[in-house]
């Protein structure tokens, strides 16, 4: 999809049919997606049975929120859940590699360059 | 006398349609598809379904809980409305962007051999920043490699001229520079961590254009076995402006999106997106059959996912610089319920 308006583009379509990314489940399906060339029925299975969950709570953040919170996937960040001491960013994708077992390029390059390999 | 429902033309404007003349153009749409590519129209309640979303004056709509489907956001961190980066973090935090794609303004291959070190610094520090993955796009844009712009000589003057074997052999000398220049941008993308490459608009120049992207996608599979590549289409139709190339044996010219699927696939592409363009004097029910017909058959042969572009200008949303949004949530609830596809 070609993001192109924000409002008119992104915004329509997450509201339309978007599995919402890090409010939800939406990026672990779409890495296994792009990393693993998996179809969408394949990749939500796979994600949701590691994670322990069913594929329709794949999409929702009332569950996914706190499923995010447990392994450490990160989760948005704002003022009022601010949440300094759980993983975020280039940490919770260490988390998500090995939980999803799935290899992370930038995870794989952090180690290599911080010796952890 | 029937009822005039507010409905949306494909250059965004409004028309006020009958649900009959809704229906008449969303069986005019899959006929048109049906007999200029060859492929079956839409099924009786595949077009029931689509005459009830678009004969709806509701201002939005959406697909059923549980159906959602990963949005591939290309184009993302664009520098929008902040740094690119930070337009990366927005559409992460704000926006709910399944992935994210860093990419510069002008969007072209050729533009970004110049500046490659500084776009994969950049890749690098704002993968430390995010958690959705992330991808690299360009649009091969062979164009550029041709006079004034580039080195080769622009078959585009050669052939109105008749002169075919320069202007071909202009094109395979560009295909050449293009397909380098892909894969020295993957080997210096996937050296910052990048998680995937897109390449965007891929036959915008015909032939031979689809023909270096899947040739690069051949050697990036092969180099990196886990890099992300979704193949992205400029049309519907891969034109022949060389007329002569072929590849796995299959020429170029005159293929429609599952043939495009099938080569992508063979190369090694992690994701596909076929394009239908948008006819901006039609009905965008007119727009969404025959973009779902085109598409249809994708959707049984496909072993990778499938993401139809939704964009401005393709897959029925019209072309206008600030799409409509009842008309693209309609774009998108009827490929999710009708194609079921893997994405947009």
């Amino acid at each position: 999809m070609g993001s192109g308006d924000p409002l008119g583009g992104q915004g329509t379509h997450t509201q339309a049919a978007g599995m919402g990314g890090i409010r939800a489940a939406g990026d672990l399906v779409a890495r296994m997606q792009m990393t693993c060339g998996m179809r969408l029925k394949e990749a939500k299975q796979y994600v949701a049975e590691k994670l322990g969950v069913s594929t329709f709570d794949l999409s929702d953040p009332a569950v996914m929120t706190d499923v995010r919170n447990e392994f450490g996937f990160g989760r948005i960040h704002s003022y009022a859940i601010s949440h300094p001491g759980q993983a975020n960013f280039i940490e919770s994708k260490f988390n998500i590699a090995r939980v999803l077992d799935v290899p992370v390029n930038c995870v794989e390059r952090f180690k290599d360059r911080t010796g952890l390999n | 006398m029937e009822a005039r429902i507010p409905t949306r033309m494909g250059d965004g404007s409004i028309a006020r349609m009958t649900r009959s003349e809704i229906r008449a153009d969303v069986e005019a749409g899959t006929e048109a598809a049906a007999s200029r590519a060859k492929v079956p129209r839409l099924e009786t309640d595949e077009i029931d379904h689509v005459v009830d979303v678009y004969a709806s004056a509701a201002r939005f709509t959406g697909v059923d809980l549980g159906d959602e489907v990963i949005l591939s956001c290309d184009g993302t961190g664009m520098k929008t409305h902040a740094t690119r980066q930070q337009d990366m973090q927005s559409y992460e935090q704000w926006m709910g962007a399944d992935l994210v794609e860093l990419c510069v303004g002008d969007y072209s291959l050729k533009v970004v051999r110049t500046i490659l070190p500084y776009e994969a610094q950049c890749l690098h520090d704002a993968q430390l920043q995010m958690v959705v993955p992330m991808q690299y796009g360009v649009m091969p844009n062979l164009g550029l490699y041709s006079k004034p712009d580039g080195p080769c000589d622009n078959w585009n003057e050669l052939l109105p001229l008749a002169r075919i074997d320069e202007a071909r052999a202009a094109e395979e000398a560009a295909i050449e520079m293009a397909v380098s220049d892909m894969v020295n941008l993957a080997d210096a993308m996937w050296e910052a961590g990048a998680d995937g490459l897109d390449w965007d608009t891929t036959g915008a120049s015909g032939d031979p254009e689809f023909l270096a992207a899947l040739r690069a996608t051949e050697i990036v599979r092969k180099k990196y076995p886990t890099m992300g590549v979704e193949l992205g289409m400029a049309g519907e139709f891969v034109l022949g402006t060389h007329s002569q190339l072929e590849y796995d044996g299959v020429r170029l010219a005159g293929l429609w999106p599952r043939e495009q699927m099938r080569l992508a696939q063979k190369a090694g592409a992690t994701m596909f997106g076929p394009v239908v363009n948008t006819n901006t004097g039609k009905s965008c029910a007119w727009n969404i059959s025959r973009a779902l017909t085109l598409i249809k058959p994708c959707m049984s042969e496909a072993t990778i996912p499938i993401h139809p572009n939704t964009g401005m200008g393709v897959g029925a949303t019209p072309m206008f610089v600030h799409p409509p949004v009842d008309a693209a949530c309609r774009s998108a609830k009827c490929f999710v319920d009708i194609l079921k596809i893997d994405g947009l």
